[in-house]
């Protein structure tokens, strides 16, 4: 210590030139801690409940911290950026399992938002900074800076208490403390490589020993589209268990016969290779891979078996059922801030009686200002009350029904909703199928009839339970039902088609762009619709007969026009294409009362 | 030297190493730099290993160690995770049985040996590092490298070389010698025997175990200095210390060998399968007594023969030849103490 208080004595009197690489290496590092730190939030629970930090990831405010930050504050918080003001924001959707929250802060359309890093590419050694909010510290809304460099990646750390999970995580040695939770951790050029969120604390009491946790970017990046339907997400589980191999590689240890990868050959004994695109070979690896994606993700999977390799897609399931989560999730929340001017903890000799508990816990929140104040914490300000719904399940419902607007508003908009004044009562579509042998392909669907014509065949079916039992039979009439529901959105709207919500975002048939996911439960069938993130065309629709097996799919290829009818139609079950066709004509009628 | 005299000296050699320091942290933004990081971090994580062994009731049963030559020597701490055969995890995900081939109780050092070859391992300095010069510690801290992930990578700089007993009590340790005090969190459960590396990729220290100022209650950050440490890894690895039984096959006549009631040795009872020799009692006038051997006191070695449990104790001392004296290592609280005894 001594060394540094002598020094700028030194460097007063007697001048020192540095090495121009140093000024320019240390000019650099000015530069990125500039860049990065107006997109730091300072979070505080109104009434003093505590508070923590995060950042902000978009121009209109939306912003990313922990569960375990938002969560004391519920829907409402005051944040603090470093141009010194403060803004009101409003809880959208929480991640309890992978302690991720987002939120949204009030009243700018252009607030400085960080640049997303690679968190795949990080590497250990790498230079890196946690911008925050440490013990509350920023009163003046200045975060503080630490700078450190990443000491592991892709660490797997094990469920604290019995919700947490924070996995393919990344490990800093840069300082942090209480209240630096939610908080970015940026790359050395300032693009956000993480969301701080725990920390080893063990016997030194609740301050940094050099190892803090962020969830990496990546991980965020997945659970971005299902955060902002505003809905409580859940984490996927493959619904089998796997065991590293003392002889190398990793093998399936159990499996569920229910489980879409049993459908999809995985068996007892498989050796699983990679999981969308990451190769593994532990077990570790797999529940690190796999704990990143959002439940019921549909990603690649190579295996190789008896006959060999073996490249599918694996529908994955939900960790908890839904009550199970919300049960969880009110177990885990936080104990309230402990009261100010805690009593410092008993300092005991040589470690005796103490426990070496060495679970990493999230980092506590600080809060120096007192017990929150109930009286406070009711006043909410209007323009939050105003984006705000409370339903079951759901964070915000608020921001689900936006959701729900945006898709049916562009789902009107392309076709074949463009025919003005159309109501859909009755949809005919007519093709041939594409391959050596076309064949001419009729669709038709109404309220009162469904029929499939492919050459000389004919499936007709009067009632939708007739369409369910032609998606349990896994025959090409399953397009009906797709088509069916397809045409229902249009006439009825989100409001009657029946219970409808936003569920996020998802590979579609494996790849990205991740696609928007809009679900419709009507009857004993339901629909997804997957809409193209920028040119929101719908590009699938699948519908589920039986949650147990597969659905139908109905790949949709839009031509180069937006407003073209689609190209062409491809009806799948699991990996195996029934029917695909080329689309040459498509009528929409209004049923003759309805035209009148 | 006068107060200002060293005063003076001090700033000078701390704005030398500062500006050192500097250069080799901050030209950083260059990529090539970024990647002499990331090759000198993959090299000491190469090198370093998990130890697993006894523990449990609060104390953690894993350790750190590092590759000090190609045929599996691994320096680490000397600690109770080590009461067992250890099992050793290198940076490729192998697990091995290691096998303690030698120690030193007045370094913590203990060298444990695996049954491999042709593995990377770290040269060990010959020198004093220079204070502000920047390191790398790479340690099983806390446990977080499970498997075959690597261990963690810490960095920061040696703050200060120093000497522990400058106050003796305030830290209990039985190392004696200069210490790099760290400006790091090093010193974490788990994260004894790490490995210190400079900037050349050169082991220059050795974590050491936890250590808290007993008065002000100061957990310390440091490593015990690879020059200290080298001459005994070097006599272990070469093979010039031998903690092994006696060469003699056969146990000398009950009537002609050392036993512990000659000595006027009282252990404590030996409940356990490996029950320390911890001493009971030293019986009045006996040579024990004569020699200043005390109760509580643990022993360690007899001449270069590590003593494991009390069985061990009993069966080494049928080999010596009761007119020969007998020469213990002994840990006294956090002491090690030479004790001869002579009937």
């Amino acid at each position: 210590m001594a060394l540094f208080v002598a020094m700028p004595i030194v460097s007063a009197s007697e001048p020192i030139t540095l090495d121009p690489r140093v000024e320019a290496a240390e000019q650099a590092r000015i530069a990125a801690v500039k860049r990065a730190m107006p997109s730091t939030v300072s979070v505080f629970v109104p009434g003093g409940g505590g508070g923590g930090s995060g950042v902000l990831i978009s121009p209109d405010g939306f912003a990313l911290t922990n569960f375990h930050v938002s969560s004391p504050a519920g829907t409402y918080m005051r944040c603090g950026l470093s141009d010194g003001r403060i803004y009101d924001a409003v809880i959208v959707g929480i991640d309890p399992v992978g302690d991720l929250a987002l939120i949204r802060l009030l009243g700018r359309e252009d607030f400085p938002f960080a640049e997303m890093a690679d968190s795949l590419k990080a590497r250990v050694g790498q230079w890196c900074m946690v911008i925050g909010n440490p013990f509350l510290l920023n009163t003046n809304l200045k975060p503080t800076v630490s700078w450190g460099i990443l000491s592991g990646v892709g660490r797997y750390q094990y469920p604290s208490g019995t919700l947490l999970e924070y996995a393919d995580c990344l490990q800093t040695d840069a300082s942090i403390n209480p209240g630096n939770s939610g908080g970015p951790l940026y790359d050395a050029d300032g693009r956000l490589l993480g969301i701080v969120g725990r920390a080893s604390f063990e016997k030194r009491g609740r301050i940094n020993v050099g190892v803090g946790y962020a969830i990496s970017i990546q991980q965020a990046k997945n659970f971005l589209g299902d955060l902002h339907s505003g809905r409580i997400v859940d984490h996927a589980t493959l619904g089998a268990t796997v065991a590293s191999d003392p002889d190398g590689g990793v093998r399936v240890s159990n499996i569920l016969d229910t489980s879409d990868a049993y459908r999809r050959g995985l068996r007892y004994g498989d050796e699983i290779l990679e999981i969308d695109g990451r190769s593994v070979n532990t077990a570790n690896q797999v529940q690190n891979v796999l704990a990143t994606f959002p439940a019921l993700w549909r990603v690649r999977l190579t295996y190789r078996n008896d006959e060999g390799l073996q490249s599918t897609l694996v529908r994955l399931a939900s960790v908890h059922g839904q009550d199970e989560l919300l049960e969880k999730m009110a177990a885990a929340l936080p104990p309230p801030p402990p009261a100010p001017d805690p009593k410092p903890e008993k300092e005991e000799e040589g470690g005796d009686g103490e426990k070496g508990d060495s679970d990493p816990v999230p980092i506590p929140i600080p809060n120096p200002h007192g017990e929150p104040s109930a009286e406070e914490n009711s006043e909410i300000p209007e323009a939050v009350n105003a984006l705000f719904q409370p339903r079951r399940g759901y964070a915000n419902y608020y921001v689900n029904l936006q959701k729900q607007t945006q898709f049916i508003d562009s789902l009107k908009a392309q076709f074949p909703g463009v025919v003005s004044g159309a109501t859909h009562d009755s949809w005919t579509i007519e093709g041939m199928t594409l391959g050596d042998d076309p064949k001419a392909v009729k669709l038709r669907v109404s309220d009162q009839e469904f029929e499939l014509v492919v050459g000389d065949k004919t499936i007709t079916a009067t009632k939708s339970g007739e369409l369910y039992d032609g998606i349990t039979a896994r025959n090409a009439s399953g397009v009906l039902a797709c088509l069916n529901s397809w045409r229902r959105m249009l006439r009825d709207g989100t409001d009657q088609f029946g219970e409808c919500f936003y569920r996020g975002s998802v590979p579609l048939l494996g790849e990205r762009p991740l696609r928007d996911w809009m679900v419709g439960v009507s009857g004993e069938l339901e629909t997804s619709w997957l809409s193209h993130p920028e040119t929101k065309q719908v590009e699938a629709i699948e519908v589920f007969a039986d949650r147990d097996d597969d659905p139908v799919e109905l790949m949709i290829r839009w031509g180069e026009s937006k407003s073209d009818r689609p190209e062409s139609m491809e009806v799948r079950y699991g990996t195996d294409a029934v029917l695909t066709f080329k689309v040459d004509q498509w009528e929409t009628e209004n049923a003759p009362e309805a035209a009148q | 030297m006068n107060r200002d005299a060293k005063i003076g000296w001090f700033r000078l050699a701390a704005l030398r190493a500062f500006a050192f320091t500097v250069v080799l942290l901050l030209i950083g933004r260059a990529a090539a730099y970024e990647a002499d990081l990331g090759t000198l971090t993959r090299k000491a994580q190469a090198a370093a290993v998990k130890i697993y062994g006894a523990g449990g009731a609060g104390l953690e049963a894993y350790q750190s160690g590092f590759l000090v030559s190609p045929d599996g020597h691994i320096a680490t701490a000397w600690s109770y995770v080590l009461d067992v055969q250890p099992i050793v995890v290198l940076d490729d995900g192998r697990r091995m049985d290691g096998t303690i081939v030698g120690f030193e109780p007045e370094l913590e050092l203990a060298i444990i040996k695996i049954e491999a070859s042709e593995l990377p391992y770290l040269p060990l300095s010959d020198t004093m590092p220079e204070i502000a010069e920047p390191v790398l510690a790479v340690s099983n801290l806390f446990g977080i490298a499970s498997g075959d992930e690597p261990a963690s990578v810490m960095q920061g700089m040696v703050a200060a070389v120093t000497s522990l007993d400058a106050r003796r009590g305030t830290f209990k340790t039985p190392y004696s010698g200069p210490v790099l005090i760290l400006d790091l969190v090093a010193n974490n459960p788990g994260a004894a025997g790490g490995v210190v590396i400079d900037t050349q990729g050169r082991a220059i220290g050795m974590l050491g175990k936890e250590l808290r100022d007993a008065s002000a209650g100061v957990w310390l950050n440091y490593a015990l200095p690879a020059m200290k440490l080298r001459p005994a890894i070097a006599d272990i690895v070469a093979g010039r210390t031998v903690a092994e039984q006696s060469q003699k096959s056969v146990p000398l006549p009950a009537d002609k060998s050392q036993s512990l009631s000659l000595l006027g040795i009282g252990l404590v009872p030996d409940v356990l399968e490996v029950t320390p020799a911890f001493v009971d009692r030293v019986i009045a006038k006996s040579p024990a007594a004569s020699a200043d051997l005390r109760p509580d006191d643990l022993i360690l070695l007899i001449g270069n023969t590590r003593i494991e449990s009390q069985r061990m104790l009993v069966d080494t001392l049928r080999f010596l030849d009761r007119r020969d004296p007998v020469v213990l290592t002994v840990q006294r609280d956090s002491r090690i103490v030479s004790i001869k005894i002579q009937l």
